[in-house]
């Protein structure tokens, strides 16, 4: 009876087109909103995630998040190397500053200050340069699309003049830096001169960036260095999550993103749910026929889910793929959403939201179709 | 040889708001086999109803209903089902074929039901199709077919499993006087045979001569029987 399910299905091809195009637009708008939604709040922590050298992340018990920094002193940084278990820790500075390119382009910046000596903290990826032209007095690094946001229309290339805070600086580098939650351009000095560009207060230590000893778990090493200094010291993804959970709880995001979210699937759910219901509902006298020739109730409600479920796969993979193909080229397109990817997390996420709209949309379906009397198919 | 249905005493009342209402009040009704027997008499008097228990899609209060010896009422839901499925053919006023198959898909759909798949079955429905006057309109949908042509497709779905009782509710009602002696011709050359019983409800008089028995009911009894021979055979 599959068959026979499926051509009344596809024989009523405006309920059909009704049905996989109410399932086709809430999956995109879930998945596509979802997608923006993990990718942005991923962001909050793209400063965290590009340090890979460091394991552990020290500073001000204060300190809630990733983006406001309490500046410490060069003696905590020494007792934190002095702990048991930590193999080296590095002093990591962050500070917002302005950028003024010679076209007169003003650009508000993340200006990250790493270690002179070793330079951990710049992001691996090198589009241009190396990691030691970082040495040469006055040279930064800045990332790519902070490079295309000063010269908007220049070649990528080494060597053009920026003023930093009226600091006439050099790019010596440009870096693939993972996109800041606010899109600013990124640049990257030597911890020595960051400080002179910052130039604010004397001492600018924001964390102390550190690595487990081999054979130390880092999550133990963090807890004694909370301990023997009275810092705040944290794995990389437990600061990534205390970062993620504040931008959750303190902004408006989540609200906004749930909202729209939730709205996909009410519509969607609406839409779906009556289009199913009127299909089925119109069916009654089919199905009624159906169950005199000798047809039971138990094909009849597989009948009833193969229509459901085949409308939900067709619609699902329409509104899945539509929002595959927006991740696939508007990031590509547009800079500001550079890095932005559909997880297969929301792929899932959104495919068991259909699931559950499909099942709200059959239920009250099945339920006329289980209890229509065959009797009706002798009535007029 | 035991009779096609046998009903004693049946009694049925359906809920309305003025309480229960007794539309059957203790009917009694043989019907042998290898005969068209029809069920006539004025409207409301029971007759659909009759032929709803008789077939199995409709339960009753009391009395007693065999059906080719098996009683209908004691047979669990899904027994009654398979039951129906295997031996009972249904033509129904309005047809009720499906829009979205074929003519030979629709005639199809008993052998569907019991576990054929489709294009197996509307190639087994084609022989009758044929013999019916529509093997040519095989592939058509029902819109694209006449109300006589669409109830001969029906009379194919009733026939195609070789049910061992036939039951039709109005056949001829949607079709004009031509139209209803030709459907009740081919019903009559196709359906009748002596392993098998035809019941026809009808209002029309003018197919009353294709019957070999007609039974009349009078506001939920059987009022005469009259065996008489056809006085058409094809
Ligand atoms: N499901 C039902 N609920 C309530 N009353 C019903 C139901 N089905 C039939 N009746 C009533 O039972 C009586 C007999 O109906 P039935 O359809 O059996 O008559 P009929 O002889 O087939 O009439 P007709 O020739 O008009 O088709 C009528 O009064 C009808 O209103
Ligand atoms: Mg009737």
């Amino acid at each position: 009876m599959g068959t026979v399910a499926l051509r009344m299905l596809f024989g009523d091809p405006g309920k059909y087109l009704g049905l996989v195009f109410g399932i086709a637009f809430a999956t995109l708008l879930m998945a596509q909103q979802a997608g923006l939604f993990i990718g942005i709040i991923g962001r909050t922590v793209s400063q965290i995630v590009d340090v890979r050298e460091a394991d552990m992340w020290v500073m001000d018990p204060r300190v809630k998040y990733s983006d406001v920094n309490e500046p410490m002193t060069d003696t905590q940084l020494y007792r934190v190397r002095s702990v048991e278990g930590v193999a080296w820790a590095l002093p990591f500075l962050r500070n917002m500053g302005t950028v003024r390119s010679p076209d007169g382009i003003l650009e508000q910046i993340l200006l990250i200050g790493v270690d002179d000596a070793t330079l951990a903290g710049v992001p691996p990826k090198f589009v241009l340069g190396d990691l030691d032209a970082l040495r040469a007095p006055d040279a930064i690094a800045i990332d790519k699309s902070g490079f295309m946001r000063l010269w908007p229309d220049a070649p990528l290339d080494l060597g053009r003049e920026v003023e930093i805070n009226d600091r006439r600086v050099r790019v010596a580098a440009i870096v693939d830096a993972s996109a800041p939650f606010a899109t600013s351009p990124v640049i990257f000095a030597r911890y020595s001169l960051a400080l002179n560009l910052a130039a604010q207060r004397r001492s600018q230590l924001s964390y102390v960036i550190a690595r487990a000893a081999a054979g130390h778990d880092a999550a133990e090493v963090a807890a004694r260095i909370a301990a023997e200094t009275g810092l705040q010291a944290t794995t990389s993804a437990g600061f990534a999550r205390m970062t993620v959970l504040y931008f959750l709880r303190n902004t408006g995001i989540p609200i906004n993103f749930g909202i729209t979210i939730a709205l996909g699937f009410i519509v969607g759910a609406a839409i779906v749910g009556q289009t199913f219901f009127l299909f089925v509902v119109e069916n009654l006298k089919q199905f009624g026929a159906l169950k005199a020739i000798g047809v039971g109730n138990l094909a009849i409600l597989r009948m009833v889910l193969l229509q459901a479920g085949v409308a939900a796969v067709t619609g699902y993979s329409l509104g899945i793929g539509m929002a595959a193909a927006f991740f696939h080229f508007v990031p590509r397109a547009n800079d500001a959403l550079r890095g932005l990817v559909l997880p297969w997390e929301v792929a899932a996420g959104v495919a068991a939201a259909v699931l559950a709209i499909i099942a709200v949309a059959s239920f009250a379906s099945v339920r006329r179709v289980l209890v229509v009397d065959p009797a009706i198919v002798f009535r007029g | 040889m035991t009779l096609a249905v046998r009903c004693r005493n049946v009694v049925k009342s359906f809920d309305s708001e003025a309480g229960p209402l007794r539309v059957l009040h203790g009917v009694d009704i043989d019907v042998p086999w290898g005969e068209m027997t029809m069920l006539v008499g004025p409207s409301g008097c029971g007759k659909t109803t009759l032929l709803s228990i008789v077939s199995g899609i409709l339960s009753f209060d009391s009395g007693a209903v065999e059906v080719d010896g098996h009683d209908v009422a004691r047979m669990s839901d899904s027994a009654r089902v398979a039951f129906r499925r295997a031996n009972l053919g249904f033509i129904f006023q309005q047809y009720n074929l499906l829009p979205a198959l074929t003519a030979a898909e629709n005639a199809a759909v008993p052998l569907v039901a019991a576990g054929i798949d489709l294009e197996t079955a509307a190639k087994k429905a084609m022989p009758l199709l044929e013999r019916l006057g529509m093997g040519e309109h095989a592939r058509k949908l029902p819109r694209q077919l006449s109300g006589g042509q669409q109830q001969r497709v029906a009379i194919a779905r009733a026939l195609v499993h070789e049910p061992k009782l036939v039951v039709c509710d109005e056949p001829t009602a949607a079709l004009d006087a031509t139209g209803g002696r030709n459907a009740m011709e081919l019903l009559r050359a196709a359906s009748v045979r002596a392993d098998r019983a035809t019941i026809v409800v009808t209002h029309d008089h003018r197919i009353f001569d294709f019957a070999d028995r007609i039974v009349r009911m009078e506001d939920g009894r059987i009022a005469a029987v009259e065996d008489k021979a056809p006085e058409i055979v094809p």
